[in-house]
């Protein structure tokens, strides 16, 4: 298919061609980088200062399998339709949160002007959740 | 209400930072942010909410920062589980409150699930724990790093609850709820955000989410049948625990 739309981290990325196949989900590695961050090099897939190791089942005919790497990320994948969506896995939040650096977001505001919690870095930051429900 | 203590504390330092959990987005919560904070709302809110006659009466429209998160990744990221529940970051951007109920203390039973009425001594024993709570960011403010209420790094990871597979999973769901919803397939959509709640039962937020993406009842307060239902299967166990505001220092 190639009308697969992606959901990554905060990435949204419509109309990558990935072929689905029992659990593969094989992509370019040029797409692979775009949708996800993570780039196929000589060492591994590397994304920041991270590499990892590409298992031999990773690839074939010049595609790689996303769905195999997420798994081993031990990152959950869910499909509906034409997309597919990861999580993240239970270590990365789990360290994240109890790091107790306060991870960072970015959301916007009514008028749709982004604020990063990093911008408040000198003040206390007083954070409450609320929903019109 | 809010506004009223940001614009007591936040010359001393302090910044509010609200986040909208909220997948009805910019719809659902503009009327609460820009009517004078949450005047629309009946009084007897107020009462439930613990805010006392004096902060309800210094409503104003919220010149903090007000966040919308339609796919509650904030939630994610913090253990968020209810509104209202309030993290605090100090300057360095550590956390020194790790998500607990925002001063609100349990009212539900006691509560009139029409009206929201409670009684008399209901209503006391929460302003007295909502301005405990907000004596304690007070106190914050002007102490910092040396007031009691900010935990030591040992008491913040003692009070939070580690993430499990079901957690990341939910979120996940809730990430591809939150996708289909935006491309109008509300349907598939509610599936993802009550695969949520079975995965998370203790999440509120993903429950009432899930029970409220329909067109009528964005931006509405969700507390039909099912709502009761789910808050009555609880049986003796809190819905809002208060904070505990013991001090440590």
């Amino acid at each position: 298919m190639t009308n697969t739309t992606l959901l990554y981290d905060d990435r949204v990325t419509e109309n990558v061609a990935a072929t689905r196949e029992g659990q593969h989900l094989w992509l370019a590695p040029a797409d692979m980088q775009a949708a996800t961050g993570w780039k196929l090099e000589t060492e591994g897939l590397c994304r920041g200062d991270a590499c990892v190791r590409v298992q031999p089942t990773w690839t074939k005919d010049g595609k790689v399998d996303l769905a195999a790497f997420a798994r081993h990320m031990g990152q959950p994948m869910l499909e509906d339709g034409n997309a597919i969506a990861f999580g993240e896995s239970v270590g990365t939040r789990h360290d994240a949160l109890f790091s107790l650096e306060a991870p960072d977001f970015t959301l916007p505001d009514l008028d749709g002007k982004l604020h990063s919690l990093s911008d408040f870095r000198g003040k206390k930051v007083f954070m409450f959740s609320w929903g019109s429900y | 209400m809010w506004q009223a203590v940001y614009a007591e504390l936040k010359d001393q330092g302090v910044e509010i930072l609200a986040v909208a959990l909220d997948t009805g987005g910019k719809k659902a919560v503009e009327a609460a942010i820009r009517a004078a904070d949450c005047r629309e709302r009946p009084e007897a809110l107020a009462r439930l909410m613990g805010w006392s006659p004096a902060l309800w009466a210094r409503q104003a429209p919220p010149t903090y920062t007000c966040l919308i998160d339609e796919a509650h990744v904030v939630a994610e990221l913090y253990g968020i589980t209810n509104v209202p529940q309030g993290v605090w970051i100090d300057e360095q951007g550590r956390i020194v409150r790790p998500a607990e109920s925002a001063g609100t203390i349990d009212m539900v039973r006691s509560m009139n699930r029409e009206t929201f009425e409670i009684p008399d001594a209901d209503a006391e024993r929460g302003m007295a724990h909502r301005d405990a709570y907000i004596d304690a960011l007070r106190d914050w403010a002007k102490h910092g790093a040396a007031s009691g209420y900010a935990l030591s790094p040992e008491e913040v990871r003692k009070r939070m609850r580690g993430p499990s597979a079901a957690d990341v999973l939910a979120a996940t769901h809730v990430r591809l709820g939150r996708h289909l919803y935006a491309k109008g397939q509300l349907e598939r959509a509610k599936h993802h955000f009550k695969e949520a709640v079975r995965l998370c039962p203790e999440s509120w937020n993903y429950r009432r989410q899930s029970n409220m993406l329909d067109p009528d009842k964005v931006g509405t307060l969700n507390s039909g049948p099912d709502f009761w239902e789910a808050v009555d299967a609880r049986g003796d166990r809190q819905f809002y625990p208060p904070a505990d505001l013991g001090q440590t220092a």
